[in-house]
């Protein structure tokens, strides 16, 4: 809590409609974010239980600086994840960190299972459990509007919810947070439906005193000033993210058609620029952010003949061009925000959706499934049947539709084709064909995110790739943004956030770490979710990577198999020691 | 010449609220944006349009007129200044207040009114908001 030496946790028991609320002191050094959600997750994990059993928790912890410094504004879920079976973690930005602050919480753990769907309202003054029994089935945008037109706080409210997707248990549905923002990867959404747990509200108008106001003010406008008016940030809010389309097209790295090809011949009919010039309607913030980097870009469809329009309007970002466009062969602007809209509405993770998709395509045209399974005649560019396949995946229509409702894992052991299957490490690959640190960075991250480590990164930026540089790069920066994560900072902002800047945040609000708390807490962090993983039986031996992404050229050339396999056993012989004398430390 | 706050450009808003943080750690030295005076929220949904509810500084503000105990006066400008000592957290002025600009801080028992001070046209990052020089 801000200005207390605890972390203020609010436990929720769906199973009896009880809650209980600690204080916890022993929890603090973890800060918040990621540190302390997956000691939480640590502490009310089942092991060798099913991870959509009732007795699993999910967990959501915002951090000290949370709403209260500019782009700090991630809220980060614990659970494990149905999808790998392991340790699972995700970050939504929105509303969300705000209304848990507001409503005098730092962390909230969710365990059992409601009787009927439901959904919970939470506030400063008050734990409900409401019914949501005519909301099942509802898709994210009207299960939205009944609880914005049903309960009070329009503003200041925080409103999360699953869709089809999550009630049918699909272990790569997502949970909507605020309209434009989700916990989007490793099925969220499908734990949230394994406890009928259909939406939260989350608000309040819990006092929150400022101890120091001189010192706060003076630090919250030096950041506001480094933000707004260095270029740290200005990407973010022009083009976004999806100003990547077009760089990794020219260096040979946006994955294409299942990776079949490495550059698009449609990729600058679906660049950042092109959406930014014929889609792009306007921008917005998660709160306390002053960037805005959110994109909503509009198209219009034409659902009759006789001039007959409906106007759609979703936000767009580099991952989901990538995975719902370039990896499906998409041509035109307005057919990948087609495919978003269904993607959303649906509540599916964009990227592991995509990549299913495409390889279901490939999977296709090469006789392993057939039309009965697929019913639908998926071929790269052909949006409308996309679509069609999307709703089936998440209503599970069929066996092959259940099954790939499971992810590739599942659906190569049933079907074949493991060879063309876009996994890195157990999850689907994400928009970043660039090179071996990608490769490594994705498989060995702890929540398999390219964000984990941004191997991606090191490959775009680096002279010459070399093996220890490589190895010393993924752990350091995935330490270094255990650090982030756990104060749940943007990663966008991690060129504003350094570490004398967050120590000048943190004193100000009167925790007075130094740059060794700091190393202590990345390192804590790091080993804890390692340690997590090693207890759910998570093991990189015998790992096999897919045999496409040596054939496809990165911006180095084909990668060599061998030496992929040499940099994973570097890393794991490298963390496994690191490990040991961190236990050994303990 | 005084000056009042004017939210003529929220078609450019973000949804930051930064302008809201900056005025509850301001003007109520608080962390939570409820105790803020401006108040930006959507028309319906984050689909829609923001809105922000501020004072619209009136030259016969109906809220002192509700007051009971003078604790509401007359700023030079238009709006109304709030002598706390003499507040007795009625809440009248909430009522009259047709805009919806005032809303009570239940914590000191106070209404949150605005003082046309700019903190959050200052820290707006998309110009939505400004000053606006008026006549006394």
């Amino acid at each position: 809590m801000i200005g207390k030496d605890f972390i203020r946790v609010l436990y929720i028991d769906l199973t009896n409609k009880k809650a209980d609320i600690q204080e916890r002191k022993d929890l603090y050094k973890y800060l918040g974010g990621a540190g302390v959600a997956a000691k939480l997750l640590e502490e009310n994990m089942k092991k060798g239980v099913d991870p959509l059993h009732e007795s699993q928790p999910i967990i959501i912890s915002i951090g000290p600086l949370s709403t209260i410094f500019p782009v700090v504004t991630k809220a980060v879920a614990t659970f494990i994840s149905p999808h790998t079976g392991e340790y699972g973690e995700s970050h939504a930005g929105g509303r969300l960190a705000m209304a848990i602050r507001n409503a005098g919480y730092d962390a909230i753990v969710i365990t059992g299972k409601a009787q009927k769907p439901t959904y919970l309202v939470i506030t400063d003054k008050n734990i409900e459990f409401k019914d949501a029994r005519a909301m099942w089935g509802l898709d994210i945008e009207e299960t939205g509007r009944v609880i914005r037109e049903r309960e009070p706080g329009p503003g200041k409210r925080s409103i999360i919810r699953i869709g089809k997707a999550g009630e049918n248990l699909v272990t790569y549905s997502c949970v909507n947070v605020d309209t434009y923002r989700h916990f989007g990867r490793l099925g969220i959404g499908a734990v949230f439906g394994s406890k009928n747990l259909k939406a939260m509200m989350i608000m309040g108008e819990e006092d929150l005193p400022i101890a120091n106001l001189k010192e706060y003010f003076k630090t919250y406008q030096e950041i506001y000033k480094k933000v707004t008016q260095t270029d740290a940030m200005a990407k973010y809010h022009e083009l976004g993210t999806p100003m990547n389309i077009k760089v990794l097209n020219s260096i040979s790295s946006l994955p294409t058609k299942n990776l079949l090809q490495s550059t698009f011949e449609h990729a600058d009919d679906i660049s950042g620029e092109t959406f930014a010039e014929k889609n792009l309607v306007r921008k917005v913030s998660c709160v306390g952010c002053p960037i805005g980097c959110i994109h909503i870009g509009q198209f219009r469809r034409e659902f009759d003949k006789g001039y007959e329009y409906e106007s759609i309007s979703v936000s767009y970002d580099h991952e989901l061009i990538y995975a719902l466009g370039s990896l499906l062969g998409i041509k035109t602007t307005d057919e990948v925000l087609q495919i978003i809209e269904e993607v959303e509405l649906a509540g599916l993770d964009a990227i592991t959706t995509g990549v299913v998709l495409a390889w279901a395509t490939e999977a296709l045209k090469k006789g392993l499934i057939s039309r009965e399974d697929t019913l639908a005649d998926l071929e790269f560019g052909n949006t409308m049947e996309y679509v069609k396949a999307i709703d089936n995946i998440a209503e599970r229509v069929n066996e092959f539709y259940y099954t790939i409702g499971k992810g590739l894992k599942e659906a190569v052991k049933k079907y074949g084709g493991e060879e063309f299957a876009l996994l890195y490490g157990g999850n689907e690959m994400a928009g970043y064909h660039t090179g071996y640190a990608f490769a490594l960075g994705q498989t060995v991250g702890a929540r398999h995110s390219h964000l984990d480590n941004a191997g991606y990164s090191y490959d775009q930026s680096a002279k010459e790739l070399k093996d220890d540089e490589i190895i010393n790069y993924v752990i350091n920066e995935e330490k270094e943004r255990a650090v982030l994560t756990s104060l749940c900072i943007c990663l966008f902002a991690r060129k504003v956030y350094d570490r004398p800047t967050i120590l000048k945040a943190l004193n100000a609000v009167g925790i007075n770490w130094t740059d060794d708390d700091l190393t202590r807490l990345a390192n804590d962090v790091f080993f804890t979710k390692l340690k997590i993983k090693k207890e759910l039986g998570y093991s990189l031996e015998n790992y096999k990577f897919p045999k496409r992404i040596f054939e496809t050229p990165t911006m180095w050339g084909k990668m060599d198999e061998e030496r992929l396999n040499r940099l994973l056993k570097m890393y794991i012989e490298r963390v496994e020691k690191e490990y040991e004398d961190w236990s050994r430390g303990k | 010449m005084p000056k009042v706050l004017r939210a003529d450009n929220m078609n450019k808003c973000l949804g930051c609220f930064t302008c809201m943080l900056t005025c509850a750690a301001v003007n109520h030295n608080n962390h939570n944006l409820a105790k803020s005076s401006i108040k930006v929220k959507t028309r319906g949904g984050l689909q829609s349009k923001f809105a922000a509810t501020i004072c619209v500084a009136c030259k016969e503000p109906a809220c002192a007129e509700a007051c009971p105990t003078n604790a509401l006066v007359k700023r030079p400008g238009g709006g109304v200044k709030l002598i706390e000592e003499k507040c007795i957290a009625c809440e009248k002025c909430v009522a009259a207040c047709i805009v919806g600009s005032i809303h009570m801080d239940y914590d000191r028992k106070i209404p949150i009114v605005c003082k046309h001070c700019g903190a959050c046209v200052r820290m707006c990052p998309h110009n939505c908001l400004s000053m606006e020089e008026v006549s006394e």
